[in-house]
């Protein structure tokens, strides 16, 4: 479980991030949704350690997160995947060599082990006989895979994922909200997801924070959602025609 | 003040670089992919610059060299001298400035805007060591090895020019790149390029690192990297002479 305790953000004297508060589940799909520029890949930034809070705390399974130096979350970062939404595979090293990074780096494993495990990772997210490609050479849909393998080939217990399906079609969407909800329960994972997709809301999202503003608006799960009366939120996710039809039914 | 800003940062940068490797192991296979890409990869345009250059530097001295009192070995001499203690180290290092600089910012930036670097730190790597670090050992490397050859090749351009273009004697030029010769003249020469190679490495790389926004931001980095790389080497290029020749 990730708590977060009044984290509060801001950049040259602007505020992003006010006082949120909320926790994350084990073994839950957590999304992270609001319009552009409410603070959710802040909030991320924040939570993974790559941007300080000014304030606030950032708890992992009781363990202080925020403050901590670098060496001092050495542990914690083992421990945390990442899924970036351009995937940020490494472009130097293929497919393989990308998911095994990680592995040769914090690992003593023999290279036949390492092997095993990449291609155990690669098969959980439907990628086969795709090892020896460059990032430059596969699609959008199969970046986001890749980055996923490489993500739990450590076998984090805090998955992070900043909208892991911005620019796919939307049966590729579907595809990737649905191993990662997979993957979550499967190994028990806390899942932390920034999304603007309102599949991925409906689909697979056991808990829901809404921020607007920086702030924290809304919280609750899908249920709560359709029947919910929070002006900005209806007006968020029910924003098309069709979405305001759903939500009449 | 924006520069002191910029000296500050710098530091701070250099002293994240300079802690224990996570890995020995992946570091050294970065060391030795860039000592490819340094080496080998330099090899080509730093060749021909150093031909024709000492071939110009030749025909440039025969040409001035009106007094008819003064000997044709003269020539050898200045095209020696000037080949290893200005044009090798220096100008080489200006070119590979040039090339070098250019690649390690724009490599870095595009790792920076596209997210690779923050990947890197939340895997608990520190970026800036496992990107620079085997960078700034390989050019430490393989630059003096680079500016031998180009002493080499120069030196040989001075002597197929002016004996090609018969305005001196094989034997005159080899006389006079032997008379003189002061070995202290090479390592100076050593001193500055390891300098020059520590600048181009950690001037290109900061920039690279601090590049934010996306392709144009990395186009601009690249073109700093190389400007103020250039700037420092002919102002060390001048530190260096006048506290070591003089």
């Amino acid at each position: 479980m990730i708590e977060l305790k009044n984290i509060s953000k801001g950049f040259n004297g602007r505020s992003i991030l006010s006082n949120v508060s909320t926790s994350f589940e084990k073994g839950h799909v957590n999304l992270v949704i609001g319009g552009s520029g409410s603070g959710k890949t802040v909030m991320m930034k924040c939570m993974v350690g790559l941007v300080e809070v000014d304030s606030g705390e950032i708890i992992y399974d009781g363990k202080q997160f925020s403050g901590l130096s670098r060496k001092e979350r050495k542990p914690f970062r083992q421990e945390i995947g990442m899924v970036f939404q351009g995937g940020a595979l490494f472009d130097s090293l293929n497919v393989e060599q990308n998911v095994m990074f990680p592995l040769s780096m914090f690992t003593n494993q023999t290279l036949e082990e390492k092997l095993e495990r990449v291609n155990f990772c690669l098969r959980r997210v439907n990628l086969v006989n795709s090892n020896k490609l460059s990032p430059s050479e596969l699609s959008g849909g199969m970046k986001k895979r890749v980055a996923i393998a490489r993500a739990i080939a450590t076998k984090p217990d805090y998955l992070f994922c900043d909208e892991p399906n911005s620019g796919l079609d939307p049966r590729t969407s579907i595809v990737i909200d649905n191993l990662l909800k997979e993957i979550t329960e499967e190994y028990n994972i806390t899942t932390i997801m920034n999304t603007h997709d309102m599949n991925s809301v409906l689909e697979v999202g056991d808990k829901i924070l809404f921020l607007h503003q920086g702030k924290k608006w809304w919280e609750g799960t899908v249920e709560d959602i359709l029947r919910t009366e929070n002006q900005e939120l209806n007006d968020f996710i029910f924003a098309s025609k069709l979405a305001k039809g759903i939500k009449k039914h | 003040m924006n520069w002191l800003f910029h000296l500050g940062r710098y530091w701070v940068f250099m002293k994240e670089m300079f802690t224990r490797p996570e890995k020995y192991s992946l570091y050294w296979k970065q060391f030795i992919r860039e000592l490819n890409n340094f080496g080998w990869g330099s090899l080509g345009i730093v060749a021909l610059t150093s031909v024709f250059m000492g071939a110009v530097i030749t025909i440039q001295t025969i040409y001035n060299l009106v007094n008819p009192l003064v000997p044709m070995t003269a020539v050898g001499i200045v095209a020696r001298d000037s080949i290893i203690l200005e044009f090798s180290p220096t100008m080489m290092s200006l070119v590979l400035a040039g090339k070098i600089g250019s690649s390690i910012a724009s490599e870095i930036g595009t790792m920076r805007v596209s997210e690779q670097i923050d990947a890197l730190e939340i895997m608990g790597i520190n970026s800036s060591a496992y990107l620079v670090l085997p960078k700034i050992f390989a050019a430490i490397f393989i630059f003096p090895f680079v500016v031998i050859i180009s002493m080499f090749l120069g030196i040989f351009g001075g002597w197929v020019a002016g004996t090609a273009a018969g305005v001196i004697s094989s034997t005159d030029y080899i006389m006079g790149i032997q008379d003189s010769f002061v070995p202290f003249n090479i390592t100076f020469a050593i001193i500055k390029t390891l300098t020059f190679a520590y600048l181009i490495t950690t001037v290109s790389a900061y920039q690279g690192y601090y590049t934010g926004g996306g392709a144009l931001e990395v186009g601009q980095s690249s073109t700093n990297a190389v400007v103020y790389s250039s700037i420092l080497i002919l102002i060390f290029d001048y530190v260096l002479t006048q506290l070591i020749l003089t």
